[in-house]
Protein backbone atom coordinates (compact mmCIF):
# COMPACT_ATOMS: atom_id res chain seq x y z
CA UNK A 1 0.00 0.00 0.00
CA UNK A 2 1.27 3.47 -0.87
CA UNK A 3 2.07 5.86 1.93
CA UNK A 4 -0.96 7.82 3.07
CA UNK A 5 -0.98 11.43 4.14
CA UNK A 6 -3.73 13.66 5.45
CA UNK A 7 -4.26 17.12 4.00
CA UNK A 8 -6.67 19.46 5.80
CA UNK A 9 -8.99 21.29 3.41
CA UNK A 10 -10.79 24.36 4.76
CA UNK A 11 -12.66 25.53 6.77
CA UNK A 12 -11.50 28.70 5.02
CA UNK A 13 -10.74 28.11 1.35
CA UNK A 14 -10.73 30.49 -1.65
CA UNK A 15 -13.48 28.59 -3.50
CA UNK A 16 -15.75 28.20 -0.48
CA UNK A 17 -17.83 31.21 0.53
CA UNK A 18 -18.74 29.41 3.77
CA UNK A 19 -16.77 27.30 6.23
CA UNK A 20 -16.55 23.53 5.76
CA UNK A 21 -13.60 21.37 6.63
CA UNK A 22 -12.46 18.09 5.11
CA UNK A 23 -9.63 15.84 6.16
CA UNK A 24 -8.44 14.44 2.85
CA UNK A 25 -6.63 11.10 3.10
CA UNK A 26 -4.28 10.93 0.10
CA UNK A 27 -2.16 8.30 -1.61
CA UNK A 28 0.26 10.39 -3.64
CA UNK A 29 -2.14 13.05 -4.99
CA UNK A 30 -5.21 10.81 -5.16
CA UNK A 31 -7.96 11.14 -2.54
CA UNK A 32 -8.81 7.79 -0.96
CA UNK A 33 -11.06 9.08 1.79
CA UNK A 34 -12.61 12.36 2.90
CA UNK A 35 -13.82 13.03 6.44
CA UNK A 36 -16.05 16.10 6.68
CA UNK A 37 -16.41 18.48 9.62
CA UNK A 38 -19.14 21.06 9.59
CA UNK A 39 -20.74 23.02 12.40
CA UNK A 40 -18.65 26.17 12.46
CA UNK A 41 -21.67 28.46 12.12
CA UNK A 42 -24.61 26.56 13.64
CA UNK A 43 -27.28 29.08 14.66
CA UNK A 44 -30.10 27.00 16.18
CA UNK A 45 -32.80 28.64 14.04
CA UNK A 46 -35.05 25.57 14.24
CA UNK A 47 -35.25 25.98 18.01
CA UNK A 48 -36.32 29.63 17.78
CA UNK A 49 -39.71 28.38 16.62
CA UNK A 50 -40.46 27.55 20.28
CA UNK A 51 -40.29 31.21 21.31
CA UNK A 52 -41.66 33.03 18.25
CA UNK A 53 -45.26 33.38 17.21
CA UNK A 54 -45.83 31.01 14.28
CA UNK A 55 -46.76 33.93 12.02
CA UNK A 56 -43.61 35.84 12.91
CA UNK A 57 -41.40 32.79 12.38
CA UNK A 58 -41.79 33.19 8.59
CA UNK A 59 -39.15 35.94 8.79
CA UNK A 60 -36.75 33.65 10.65
CA UNK A 61 -37.32 30.78 8.19
CA UNK A 62 -36.36 33.16 5.38
CA UNK A 63 -33.10 33.98 7.10
CA UNK A 64 -31.89 30.38 7.06
CA UNK A 65 -30.11 31.22 3.82
CA UNK A 66 -29.52 34.30 1.71
CA UNK A 67 -29.93 32.51 -1.61
CA UNK A 68 -32.89 30.19 -1.04
CA UNK A 69 -34.57 32.65 1.33
CA UNK A 70 -37.83 32.88 -0.60
CA UNK A 71 -38.21 29.09 -0.77
CA UNK A 72 -37.59 28.64 2.94
CA UNK A 73 -40.31 31.14 3.77
CA UNK A 74 -42.66 29.50 1.27
CA UNK A 75 -41.96 25.94 2.46
CA UNK A 76 -42.64 26.91 6.07
CA UNK A 77 -45.83 28.78 5.15
CA UNK A 78 -47.15 25.90 3.04
CA UNK A 79 -46.61 23.44 5.92
CA UNK A 80 -48.49 25.65 8.38
CA UNK A 81 -51.23 26.40 5.84
CA UNK A 82 -51.74 22.67 5.28
CA UNK A 83 -52.13 22.04 9.02
CA UNK A 84 -54.54 24.97 9.37
CA UNK A 85 -56.51 23.89 6.30
CA UNK A 86 -55.99 27.32 4.71
CA UNK A 87 -56.53 27.55 0.98
CA UNK A 88 -54.23 30.20 -0.43
CA UNK A 89 -55.70 32.40 -3.22
CA UNK A 90 -54.62 31.23 -6.65
CA UNK A 91 -52.98 34.55 -7.46
CA UNK A 92 -50.73 34.12 -4.40
CA UNK A 93 -49.77 30.64 -5.64
CA UNK A 94 -48.73 32.13 -8.97
CA UNK A 95 -46.77 34.95 -7.35
CA UNK A 96 -44.98 32.44 -5.14
CA UNK A 97 -44.12 30.37 -8.20
CA UNK A 98 -42.75 33.41 -10.04
CA UNK A 99 -40.54 34.46 -7.12
CA UNK A 100 -39.44 30.86 -6.59
CA UNK A 101 -38.29 30.57 -10.21
CA UNK A 102 -36.56 33.95 -10.02
CA UNK A 103 -34.69 32.55 -7.00
CA UNK A 104 -33.64 29.53 -9.05
CA UNK A 105 -32.27 31.76 -11.83
CA UNK A 106 -30.45 33.89 -9.26
CA UNK A 107 -28.99 30.84 -7.49
CA UNK A 108 -27.83 29.09 -10.66
CA UNK A 109 -26.22 32.27 -12.05
CA UNK A 110 -24.46 32.78 -8.75
CA UNK A 111 -23.20 29.18 -8.91
CA UNK A 112 -22.00 29.61 -12.51
CA UNK A 113 -20.00 32.65 -11.42
CA UNK A 114 -18.46 30.75 -8.51
CA UNK A 115 -17.60 27.86 -10.82
CA UNK A 116 -15.87 30.20 -13.29
CA UNK A 117 -14.02 31.88 -10.42
CA UNK A 118 -12.86 28.49 -9.08
CA UNK A 119 -11.40 27.71 -12.50
CA UNK A 120 -9.67 31.11 -12.64
CA UNK A 121 -11.88 32.22 -15.54
CA UNK A 122 -12.50 35.68 -14.11
CA UNK A 123 -14.19 37.31 -17.11
CA UNK A 124 -16.75 34.48 -17.19
CA UNK A 125 -17.29 34.94 -13.45
CA UNK A 126 -17.95 38.65 -13.90
CA UNK A 127 -20.30 38.14 -16.85
CA UNK A 128 -22.31 35.55 -14.88
CA UNK A 129 -22.73 37.86 -11.92
CA UNK A 130 -23.47 40.84 -14.16
CA UNK A 131 -26.43 38.85 -15.45
CA UNK A 132 -27.43 37.92 -11.92
CA UNK A 133 -27.68 41.62 -11.07
CA UNK A 134 -30.65 41.91 -13.43
CA UNK A 135 -32.58 39.33 -11.41
CA UNK A 136 -31.60 40.99 -8.13
CA UNK A 137 -32.86 44.30 -9.54
CA UNK A 138 -36.18 42.62 -10.39
CA UNK A 139 -36.40 41.24 -6.85
CA UNK A 140 -35.81 44.76 -5.61
CA UNK A 141 -38.51 46.14 -7.89
CA UNK A 142 -41.10 43.47 -7.01
CA UNK A 143 -40.45 42.88 -3.31
CA UNK A 144 -38.32 45.77 -2.06
CA UNK A 145 -35.44 43.46 -1.16
CA UNK A 146 -32.57 41.89 -3.06
CA UNK A 147 -31.79 38.97 -0.75
CA UNK A 148 -34.42 38.80 2.00
CA UNK A 149 -37.84 39.57 0.60
CA UNK A 150 -40.37 39.09 3.43
CA UNK A 151 -43.25 38.70 1.01
CA UNK A 152 -44.53 35.35 2.26
CA UNK A 153 -47.10 35.20 5.00
CA UNK A 154 -49.32 32.47 6.37
CA UNK A 155 -52.32 32.62 4.03
CA UNK A 156 -50.66 34.05 0.92
CA UNK A 157 -48.23 36.81 0.06
CA UNK A 158 -47.86 40.44 1.15
CA UNK A 159 -47.08 42.08 -2.19
CA UNK A 160 -48.64 41.95 -5.62
CA UNK A 161 -47.32 42.61 -9.12
CA UNK A 162 -49.45 44.68 -11.45
CA UNK A 163 -49.56 44.05 -15.20
CA UNK A 164 -46.88 46.65 -15.88
CA UNK A 165 -44.54 44.98 -13.43
CA UNK A 166 -45.19 41.53 -14.90
CA UNK A 167 -44.49 42.91 -18.39
CA UNK A 168 -41.23 44.46 -17.19
CA UNK A 169 -40.26 41.18 -15.55
CA UNK A 170 -40.84 39.24 -18.79
CA UNK A 171 -38.83 41.82 -20.77
CA UNK A 172 -35.96 41.50 -18.28
CA UNK A 173 -36.10 37.72 -18.66
CA UNK A 174 -35.95 38.12 -22.47
CA UNK A 175 -32.72 40.09 -22.11
CA UNK A 176 -31.30 37.58 -19.58
CA UNK A 177 -32.09 34.72 -21.97
CA UNK A 178 -30.37 36.58 -24.82
CA UNK A 179 -27.29 37.41 -22.73
CA UNK A 180 -27.09 33.91 -21.26
CA UNK A 181 -26.60 32.18 -24.63
CA UNK A 182 -22.94 33.21 -25.18
CA UNK A 183 -22.20 32.46 -21.51
CA UNK A 184 -23.82 29.03 -21.74
CA UNK A 185 -21.84 28.32 -24.91
CA UNK A 186 -18.62 29.18 -23.10
CA UNK A 187 -19.44 26.97 -20.12
CA UNK A 188 -20.48 24.05 -22.29
CA UNK A 189 -18.14 24.33 -25.30
CA UNK A 190 -14.94 26.00 -24.10
CA UNK A 191 -12.00 23.61 -24.26
CA UNK A 192 -10.48 24.67 -20.93
CA UNK A 193 -13.78 24.44 -19.06
CA UNK A 194 -14.37 21.02 -20.59
CA UNK A 195 -10.99 19.70 -19.46
CA UNK A 196 -11.78 20.71 -15.88
CA UNK A 197 -15.33 19.33 -15.77
CA UNK A 198 -15.75 16.38 -18.12
CA UNK A 199 -15.34 13.06 -16.33
CA UNK A 200 -14.78 14.71 -12.95
CA UNK A 201 -16.71 13.30 -9.98
CA UNK A 202 -18.88 10.79 -11.79
CA UNK A 203 -21.95 9.72 -9.81
CA UNK A 204 -24.09 6.98 -11.34
CA UNK A 205 -27.85 7.26 -11.03
CA UNK A 206 -28.25 4.27 -8.70
CA UNK A 207 -25.44 5.49 -6.42
CA UNK A 208 -26.90 8.98 -6.38
CA UNK A 209 -30.29 7.67 -5.25
CA UNK A 210 -28.77 5.35 -2.64
CA UNK A 211 -26.59 8.09 -1.18
CA UNK A 212 -29.55 10.49 -1.03
CA UNK A 213 -28.54 13.03 -3.69
CA UNK A 214 -31.16 15.62 -4.62
CA UNK A 215 -31.69 18.41 -7.12
CA UNK A 216 -29.41 19.08 -10.10
CA UNK A 217 -26.90 16.63 -8.63
CA UNK A 218 -29.45 13.80 -8.84
CA UNK A 219 -30.86 14.84 -12.20
CA UNK A 220 -27.36 15.12 -13.72
CA UNK A 221 -27.06 11.39 -12.95
CA UNK A 222 -30.08 10.61 -15.10
CA UNK A 223 -32.75 10.43 -12.37
CA UNK A 224 -35.76 12.50 -13.40
CA UNK A 225 -37.08 13.50 -9.97
CA UNK A 226 -38.03 17.11 -9.36
CA UNK A 227 -40.21 18.02 -6.34
CA UNK A 228 -42.04 20.61 -8.45
CA UNK A 229 -43.83 17.61 -10.01
CA UNK A 230 -45.72 17.37 -6.70
CA UNK A 231 -47.76 20.29 -8.01
CA UNK A 232 -47.56 22.69 -5.05
CA UNK A 233 -48.11 26.45 -5.57
CA UNK A 234 -48.98 26.93 -9.29
CA UNK A 235 -46.75 24.18 -10.70
CA UNK A 236 -49.73 21.91 -11.41
CA UNK A 237 -50.95 24.52 -13.95
CA UNK A 238 -47.60 24.87 -15.69
CA UNK A 239 -46.04 22.71 -18.35
CA UNK A 240 -42.54 21.45 -17.57
CA UNK A 241 -40.46 18.28 -17.31
CA UNK A 242 -37.38 17.68 -15.13
CA UNK A 243 -34.08 18.58 -16.82
CA UNK A 244 -31.76 15.58 -16.80
CA UNK A 245 -28.36 14.53 -18.09
CA UNK A 246 -26.91 11.03 -18.18
CA UNK A 247 -23.17 11.34 -17.57
CA UNK A 248 -23.31 12.14 -13.85
CA UNK A 249 -20.06 14.15 -13.95
CA UNK A 250 -19.33 17.79 -13.10
CA UNK A 251 -20.00 18.84 -16.70
CA UNK A 252 -23.46 17.24 -16.54
CA UNK A 253 -24.22 19.11 -13.31
CA UNK A 254 -23.25 22.38 -15.02
CA UNK A 255 -25.35 21.45 -18.06
CA UNK A 256 -28.43 20.73 -15.92
CA UNK A 257 -28.18 24.02 -14.04
CA UNK A 258 -27.83 26.03 -17.27
CA UNK A 259 -30.84 24.28 -18.81
CA UNK A 260 -32.79 24.91 -15.61
CA UNK A 261 -32.22 28.66 -15.99
CA UNK A 262 -33.90 28.49 -19.41
CA UNK A 263 -36.63 26.31 -17.91
CA UNK A 264 -37.27 28.83 -15.11
CA UNK A 265 -37.55 31.64 -17.68
CA UNK A 266 -40.17 29.60 -19.58
CA UNK A 267 -42.05 28.84 -16.35
CA UNK A 268 -42.19 32.52 -15.36
CA UNK A 269 -43.47 33.44 -18.85
CA UNK A 270 -46.21 30.80 -18.52
CA UNK A 271 -47.11 31.99 -15.02
CA UNK A 272 -47.20 35.64 -16.13
CA UNK A 273 -49.59 34.65 -18.94
CA UNK A 274 -51.89 32.57 -16.76
CA UNK A 275 -51.91 34.46 -13.46
CA UNK A 276 -55.53 35.03 -12.41
CA UNK A 277 -56.88 38.21 -10.85
CA UNK A 278 -58.02 38.18 -7.26
CA UNK A 279 -56.83 38.57 -3.70
CA UNK A 280 -53.28 37.72 -2.67
CA UNK A 281 -53.95 36.50 0.86
CA UNK A 282 -56.70 35.25 3.12
CA UNK A 283 -57.13 35.92 6.85
CA UNK A 284 -55.90 33.11 9.07
CA UNK A 285 -57.69 32.18 12.26
CA UNK A 286 -56.59 29.77 14.98
CA UNK A 287 -53.29 28.12 15.71
CA UNK A 288 -51.73 25.08 14.05
CA UNK A 289 -52.69 21.79 15.67
CA UNK A 290 -51.20 18.86 13.81
CA UNK A 291 -48.15 18.01 11.75
CA UNK A 292 -47.11 17.96 8.11
CA UNK A 293 -44.09 17.18 5.96
CA UNK A 294 -43.84 19.54 3.00
CA UNK A 295 -41.38 19.06 0.14
CA UNK A 296 -40.40 21.77 -2.31
CA UNK A 297 -37.74 22.02 -5.00
CA UNK A 298 -35.20 24.62 -3.96
CA UNK A 299 -32.51 25.65 -6.49
CA UNK A 300 -30.08 23.19 -4.89
CA UNK A 301 -32.63 20.38 -4.69
CA UNK A 302 -35.48 18.98 -2.65
CA UNK A 303 -35.95 20.57 0.77
CA UNK A 304 -38.23 19.12 3.46
CA UNK A 305 -40.17 21.28 5.94
CA UNK A 306 -41.73 19.59 8.95
CA UNK A 307 -44.02 21.52 11.26
CA UNK A 308 -45.71 20.17 14.37
CA UNK A 309 -48.06 22.27 16.44
CA UNK A 310 -50.36 21.51 19.37
CA UNK A 311 -52.83 24.36 19.15
CA UNK A 312 -50.72 27.12 20.70
CA UNK A 313 -49.25 30.16 19.01
CA UNK A 314 -45.79 28.64 19.40
CA UNK A 315 -44.96 25.65 17.25
CA UNK A 316 -43.53 22.55 18.97
CA UNK A 317 -41.12 21.55 16.26
CA UNK A 318 -39.88 22.91 12.97
CA UNK A 319 -37.47 20.80 11.01
CA UNK A 320 -35.79 21.78 7.77
CA UNK A 321 -33.83 19.17 5.86
CA UNK A 322 -31.86 21.19 3.38
CA UNK A 323 -30.57 19.96 0.00
CA UNK A 324 -26.92 20.25 1.03
CA UNK A 325 -27.51 17.94 4.03
CA UNK A 326 -28.53 15.29 1.51
CA UNK A 327 -25.80 16.09 -1.00
CA UNK A 328 -22.81 15.89 1.36
CA UNK A 329 -22.80 12.03 1.66
CA UNK A 330 -22.72 11.50 -2.16
CA UNK A 331 -20.08 14.21 -2.44
CA UNK A 332 -17.84 12.17 -0.12
CA UNK A 333 -18.30 9.16 -2.40
CA UNK A 334 -17.38 11.25 -5.44
CA UNK A 335 -14.21 12.58 -3.84
CA UNK A 336 -12.74 9.08 -3.63
CA UNK A 337 -10.34 8.60 -6.51
CA UNK A 338 -10.12 12.23 -7.60
CA UNK A 339 -6.93 14.30 -7.76
CA UNK A 340 -6.20 16.71 -4.92
CA UNK A 341 -6.20 19.62 -7.39
CA UNK A 342 -9.76 18.79 -8.46
CA UNK A 343 -11.21 18.71 -4.92
CA UNK A 344 -12.25 22.42 -4.77
CA UNK A 345 -14.03 22.23 -8.11
CA UNK A 346 -15.73 18.96 -7.26
CA UNK A 347 -17.04 20.29 -3.95
CA UNK A 348 -18.34 23.34 -5.76
CA UNK A 349 -20.29 21.25 -8.27
CA UNK A 350 -22.69 20.08 -5.55
CA UNK A 351 -23.41 23.80 -4.95
CA UNK A 352 -22.97 23.47 -1.17
CA UNK A 353 -24.82 25.82 1.14
CA UNK A 354 -23.40 25.63 4.64
CA UNK A 355 -25.67 28.39 5.86
CA UNK A 356 -28.67 26.14 5.07
CA UNK A 357 -27.01 23.04 6.50
CA UNK A 358 -26.17 24.79 9.77
CA UNK A 359 -29.47 26.59 10.10
CA UNK B 1 -53.50 20.26 -5.06
CA UNK B 2 -50.38 18.28 -4.34
CA UNK B 3 -49.75 14.91 -5.92
CA UNK B 4 -48.49 11.81 -4.13
CA UNK B 5 -49.38 10.18 -0.83
CA UNK B 6 -47.91 11.66 2.34
CA UNK B 7 -48.36 9.23 5.25
CA UNK B 8 -47.02 8.82 8.79
CA UNK B 9 -46.87 5.21 10.04
CA UNK B 10 -46.18 4.40 13.72
CA UNK B 11 -43.71 1.55 14.12
CA UNK B 12 -42.64 -0.43 17.22
CA UNK B 13 -38.98 -0.60 18.22
CA UNK B 14 -38.70 -4.30 17.36
CA UNK B 15 -40.22 -3.74 13.91
CA UNK B 16 -38.19 -0.64 13.12
CA UNK B 17 -35.12 -2.06 11.36
CA UNK B 18 -37.12 -4.65 9.38
CA UNK B 19 -39.39 -1.82 8.23
CA UNK B 20 -36.38 0.24 7.09
CA UNK B 21 -34.92 -2.78 5.28
CA UNK B 22 -38.30 -3.32 3.63
CA UNK B 23 -38.27 0.31 2.42
CA UNK B 24 -34.81 -0.23 0.95
CA UNK B 25 -35.83 -3.48 -0.76
CA UNK B 26 -38.87 -1.76 -2.24
CA UNK B 27 -36.74 1.04 -3.70
CA UNK B 28 -37.69 3.87 -1.35
CA UNK B 29 -34.99 6.53 -1.02
CA UNK B 30 -34.18 8.15 2.32
CA UNK B 31 -35.49 11.70 2.51
CA UNK B 32 -34.97 12.90 6.07
CA UNK B 33 -34.54 12.00 9.75
CA UNK B 34 -36.01 14.12 12.50
CA UNK B 35 -36.22 14.03 16.29
CA UNK B 36 -38.95 15.75 18.29
CA UNK B 37 -38.90 16.05 22.05
CA UNK B 38 -41.80 14.62 24.09
CA UNK B 39 -41.89 14.57 27.91
CA UNK B 40 -39.24 11.97 28.84
CA UNK B 41 -39.24 10.55 25.32
CA UNK B 42 -38.29 11.24 21.74
CA UNK B 43 -40.45 10.97 18.67
CA UNK B 44 -38.26 9.99 15.74
CA UNK B 45 -39.41 10.37 12.14
CA UNK B 46 -37.73 8.61 9.24
CA UNK B 47 -39.10 9.72 5.86
CA UNK B 48 -38.70 7.80 2.60
CA UNK B 49 -39.85 8.68 -0.89
CA UNK B 50 -40.65 6.69 -3.99
CA UNK B 51 -41.85 8.45 -7.12
CA UNK B 52 -44.02 11.21 -5.67
CA UNK B 53 -45.10 9.37 -2.50
CA UNK B 54 -43.67 10.19 0.93
CA UNK B 55 -43.79 7.66 3.75
CA UNK B 56 -42.66 8.50 7.29
CA UNK B 57 -41.93 5.81 9.88
CA UNK B 58 -42.63 7.10 13.38
CA UNK B 59 -40.73 5.59 16.29
CA UNK B 60 -41.25 6.73 19.89
CA UNK B 61 -38.45 5.87 22.32
CA UNK B 62 -37.56 6.66 25.93
CA UNK B 63 -34.74 9.09 26.58
CA UNK B 64 -32.50 6.28 27.80
CA UNK B 65 -33.23 3.89 24.91
CA UNK B 66 -30.56 3.20 22.33
CA UNK B 67 -31.82 3.51 18.78
CA UNK B 68 -30.15 1.43 16.08
CA UNK B 69 -28.44 3.40 13.34
CA UNK B 70 -29.77 2.92 9.81
CA UNK B 71 -26.42 3.76 8.20
CA UNK B 72 -25.82 0.08 7.38
CA UNK B 73 -28.95 0.26 5.22
CA UNK B 74 -28.87 3.91 4.10
CA UNK B 75 -25.24 5.08 4.39
CA UNK B 76 -26.20 8.70 3.72
CA UNK B 77 -28.08 8.90 7.04
CA UNK B 78 -24.95 9.47 9.11
CA UNK B 79 -25.10 13.26 9.07
CA UNK B 80 -28.68 13.46 10.26
CA UNK B 81 -28.20 10.72 12.87
CA UNK B 82 -25.25 12.65 14.31
CA UNK B 83 -27.45 15.73 14.34
CA UNK B 84 -30.19 13.91 16.32
CA UNK B 85 -27.58 12.70 18.81
CA UNK B 86 -25.88 16.03 19.21
CA UNK B 87 -28.81 18.44 19.30
CA UNK B 88 -31.37 16.28 21.11
CA UNK B 89 -29.26 13.69 22.94
CA UNK B 90 -30.86 10.73 21.15
CA UNK B 91 -28.63 7.71 21.74
CA UNK B 92 -27.99 6.30 18.30
CA UNK B 93 -25.97 3.08 18.29
CA UNK B 94 -23.35 2.17 15.68
CA UNK B 95 -23.46 5.16 13.32
CA UNK B 96 -21.01 4.41 10.51
CA UNK B 97 -19.40 7.86 10.90
CA UNK B 98 -19.97 8.76 14.53
CA UNK B 99 -18.75 12.28 15.34
CA UNK B 100 -19.29 11.67 19.09
CA UNK B 101 -20.71 15.14 19.85
CA UNK B 102 -18.19 16.88 17.59
CA UNK B 103 -20.34 17.54 14.50
CA UNK B 104 -21.38 21.03 15.55
CA UNK B 105 -19.25 23.56 17.44
CA UNK B 106 -21.94 24.59 19.88
CA UNK B 107 -21.62 26.08 23.36
CA UNK B 108 -24.20 23.83 25.07
CA UNK B 109 -24.62 20.07 25.07
CA UNK B 110 -27.86 18.80 23.50
CA UNK B 111 -29.39 22.31 23.23
CA UNK B 112 -32.65 21.08 21.67
CA UNK B 113 -33.38 18.62 24.50
CA UNK B 114 -35.04 21.15 26.78
CA UNK B 115 -37.86 23.43 25.71
CA UNK B 116 -37.32 27.19 25.38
Amino acid sequence: MAKQSIVPFGPQHPVLPEPVHLDLVLEDEVVVKAVPSIGFVHRGLEKLVETKDFKEYVYIAERVCGICSFGHGMGYCQSVEHILGVEVPRRADYLRTIWMEMSRIHSHLLWLGLLADAMGFESLFMQSWRLREKILDMFDATTGGRIIFSVNCIGGVLKDMDNGMLRRLVETLDSIERDLRPLADTFLQDYTVGTRLIGLGVLKGEDATLAGAVGPMLRASGVGYDARQLGYAAYNDLDFAPVTAQEGDSYARCQVRIQEIYQSIRLIRQAADKIPNGPISVPVKGNPNGEYFQRIEQPRGEAVYYVKGSGGKFIDRFRLRTPTTSNIPPMLDMLKGCQLADVPLLILTIDPCISCTER
Amino acid sequence: MEQGKNTIEPVKAEDFLPAVIHCKMQGWRLVQLCATRLPGRYELSYSFAKDLALRTLRLVVDETDRVPSITQIYPGAFLQENEMAELFGVQVADISRDYRQKLYRIARETPFKEKG
